[in-house]
C-alpha cells in the first residue's frame, strides 16, 4: 500500500509480478490516494483463476473507493477479465500480458513476430526465476523435462525495468540454464508508468472539479 | 511404488494390474508402465485392449486432476511420458492387426506460436483413440494447413495456441476454409488454454475443447455423427 496522509480514493489491483513497481510508481507525488492490492503472481499457473480473484477484490472494496484500476493485462484469461471488468466499468493496462506492456505493443509484436521462440524475462522473472521457472516447471525434480518445455524456444529475451548489473547477470545466467541465446532490451516501466500516470492525471482532474 | 515397498506386478491380477498401471501413469513411472504393459501383452490381452483400459483411461484420470488443479504441469508431462513409453511398445503390434484406424486428425499450433505441449498430449489422446495423427508441429501458418488438408483429406483439423495473442489466427485459418468452400469437409476442433467455448463459436470451430480427453471423445462423436449421416 502506498503511504496516504488520508483516505485512499484510488485503489489500483494488480499481479504480484508488478507489486513492485506498482508500489514504487504509487509513492510518486500527485499518488498519495492510491492504494495497491496485489494478488499472487503464481496465480499465472492457473490463469483461469484470475477474473474470479480480481472480482474478488473489486467486490470487496466496493463503496470504499472512488476509482479502481487493474494493472493486469489480459494474462492469458482469454477475455475473460475483460469481461468481469466491463461488468464493472472497470479499465485494466493495455496489451496481453507484461512483456506487452513494459516493451510497448507494437516494438512486442515486431520482437514475436521476429523470433516467437522468445522466453521473455522481466525483472520480476529474474527475481523468480528459481522459484517460478525451474521449480515451477519442475525442473529442479526433472531436469529431464527442459527440452519438453523449452523445444520451440530459441531465445530469452530480458525486457528489464531498472539498471541493474546484478539482474542482468542472472537474466544470462538463466539463459544459459535453459540452454537459449541471450538478448537484453531495457524497458523501463513501459506502459505500466504511461496508465498509472494516466491515472493520476484523471484523479487531479476529478479533484480539481 | 517405493523401494521398500518393491510390487510384483506379475503376481497382480488383471484388474490389480490395470488398476496398479493406472497408479503408475498418474506417479509417471515409465519403467512400470512398460513392464506392466509387456505382462498384459504375455497374458494374451490384444494390444487394443491395453492401450484402451489400461494406457487412456490411466490418462483420462491424469487430465481430470490437471483439470481441477490437483496436478500440474510437470505431473501430467511425466505422465504423458510414461502413457508414450508403453505406446511405443503398442504401436508396431498395433500396426500388425491391420485394424483401420477410426479417422484421420491433422494437428497443429497456429502460426506464431511455439507451444506444444498440449498439442502433443491431444496427439498422443487422438492416437490413443484409435485415430491416424498427422501433427504440423508448431508456428503453423494457413498455407501450411490447407497444404496438409490437401494432402492428408483428414476427418478432423484440430488448432491450438497457448497465448492470446496467438489464438485469433484460428479464425484466419477458418476463413481461409470457408473462401475456399471446403470448412463443411472437416470437423475443426480448437484448444489451448487461453480459450473457451464462447471464443470457439466466435471463431467458426465446431467444437472447443478443455482437455486431450475432452478432445479425443469430441472427435470420436463427430466421426460417429458424420458416419451416421451418410449411412
Amino acid at each position: 500500500m502506498a503511504g496516504s496522509s488520508r483516505r485512499a480514493s484510488t485503489l489500483v489491483i494488480g499481479c504480484g509480478a508488478l507489486g513492485r513497481e506498482l508500489v514504487e510508481l504509487a509513492a510518486r507525488d500527485g499518488l498519495e490516494h492510491v492504494e495497491v492490492r496485489c494478488l499472487p503472481a503464481s496465480l499465472h499457473n492457473r490463469p483461469e483463476r484470475i477474473p474470479a480473484a480480481v472480482e474478488g477484490l473489486v467486490d470487496a472494496a466496493h463503496g470504499r473507493y472512488e476509482r479502481i484500476f487493474v494493472a493486469y493485462g489480459d494474462c492469458g484469461t482469454g477475455g475473460g477479465l475483460d469481461r468481469v471488468l466491463a461488468a464493472h466499468g472497470i479499465e485494466r493496462l493495455p496489451g496481453a500480458h507484461c512483456y506487452q506492456f513494459y516493451a510497448g505493443l507494437a516494438a512486442f509484436d515486431r520482437m514475436a513476430e521476429e523470433e516467437p521462440g522468445t522466453f521473455y524475462l522481466t525483472d520480476f522473472l529474474v527475481r523468480s526465476f528459481d522459484r517460478l521457472v525451474v521449480a515451477g516447471l519442475g525442473l529442479d525434480r526433472h531436469p529431464e523435462l527442459l527440452p519438453q518445455y523449452f523445444a520451440g524456444y530459441r531465445r530469452v529475451v530480458y525486457l528489464s525495468q531498472r539498471d541493474d548489473p546484478a539482474l542482468l547477470a542472472a537474466a544470462e545466467r538463466a539463459a544459459e540454464r535453459l540452454g537459449l541465446a541471450f538478448e537484453h532490451r531495457p524497458t523501463g516501466l513501459g506502459e505500466l508508468e504511461t496508465s498509472i500516470a494516466r491515472l493520476a492525471q484523471a484523479v487531479a482532474v476529478a479533484e480539481a472539479a | 511404488m517405493t523401494d521398500e515397498q518393491e510390487l510384483d506386478l506379475a503376481s497382480l491380477s488383471d484388474e490389480e494390474l490395470v488398476e496398479q498401471m493406472h497408479d503408475d501413469l498418474y506417479d509417471g513411472m515409465a519403467v512400470e508402465i512398460v513392464a506392466g504393459t509387456n505382462i498384459l501383452l504375455g497374458r494374451g490381452w490384444g494390444p487394443d485392449r491395453v492401450l484402451a483400459e489400461a494406457l487412456v483411461e490411466g490418462m483420462r484420470i491424469v487430465g481430470v486432476d490437471f483439470r481441477d488443479g490437483i496436478l500440474f504441469v510437470p505431473e501430467v508431462l511425466l505422465s504423458a511420458n510414461s502413457m508414450k513409453a508403453g505406446m511405443a511398445v503398442l504401436r508396431p503390434l498395433l500396426a500388425e492387426t491391420g485394424a483401420k484406424p477410426i479417422g484421420k486428425v491433422v494437428l497443429g499450433t497456429v502460426k506464431g506460436d511455439i507451444h506444444d505441449i498440449g498439442k502433443n498430449l491431444v496427439g498422443m489422446m487422438f492416437e490413443g483413440a484409435g485415430f491416424e495423427v498427422v501433427d504440423l508441429g508448431v508456428n503453423t501458418d494457413v498455407d501450411k494447413f490447407l497444404a496438409a488438408l490437401d494432402e492428408h483429406k483428414p476427418d478432423i483439423l484440430g488448432m491450438s495456441a497457448l497465448l492470446t495473442t496467438t489464438m485469433p489466427y484460428m479464425k484466419v485459418v477458418i476463413q481461409a476454409m470457408k473462401d475456399r468452400g471446403i470448412r463443411d469437409d472437416y470437423t475443426v476442433l480448437v484448444g489451448g488454454a487461453p480459450l473457451n467455448e464462447e471464443f470457439g463459436l466466435a471463431v467458426g470451430a465446431d467444437a472447443y475443447c478443455r482437455d486431450a480427453a475432452v478432445a479425443a471423445e469430441t472427435a470420436r462423436a463427430f466421426i460417429d455423427k458424420r458416419r451416421a449421416a451418410q449411412a
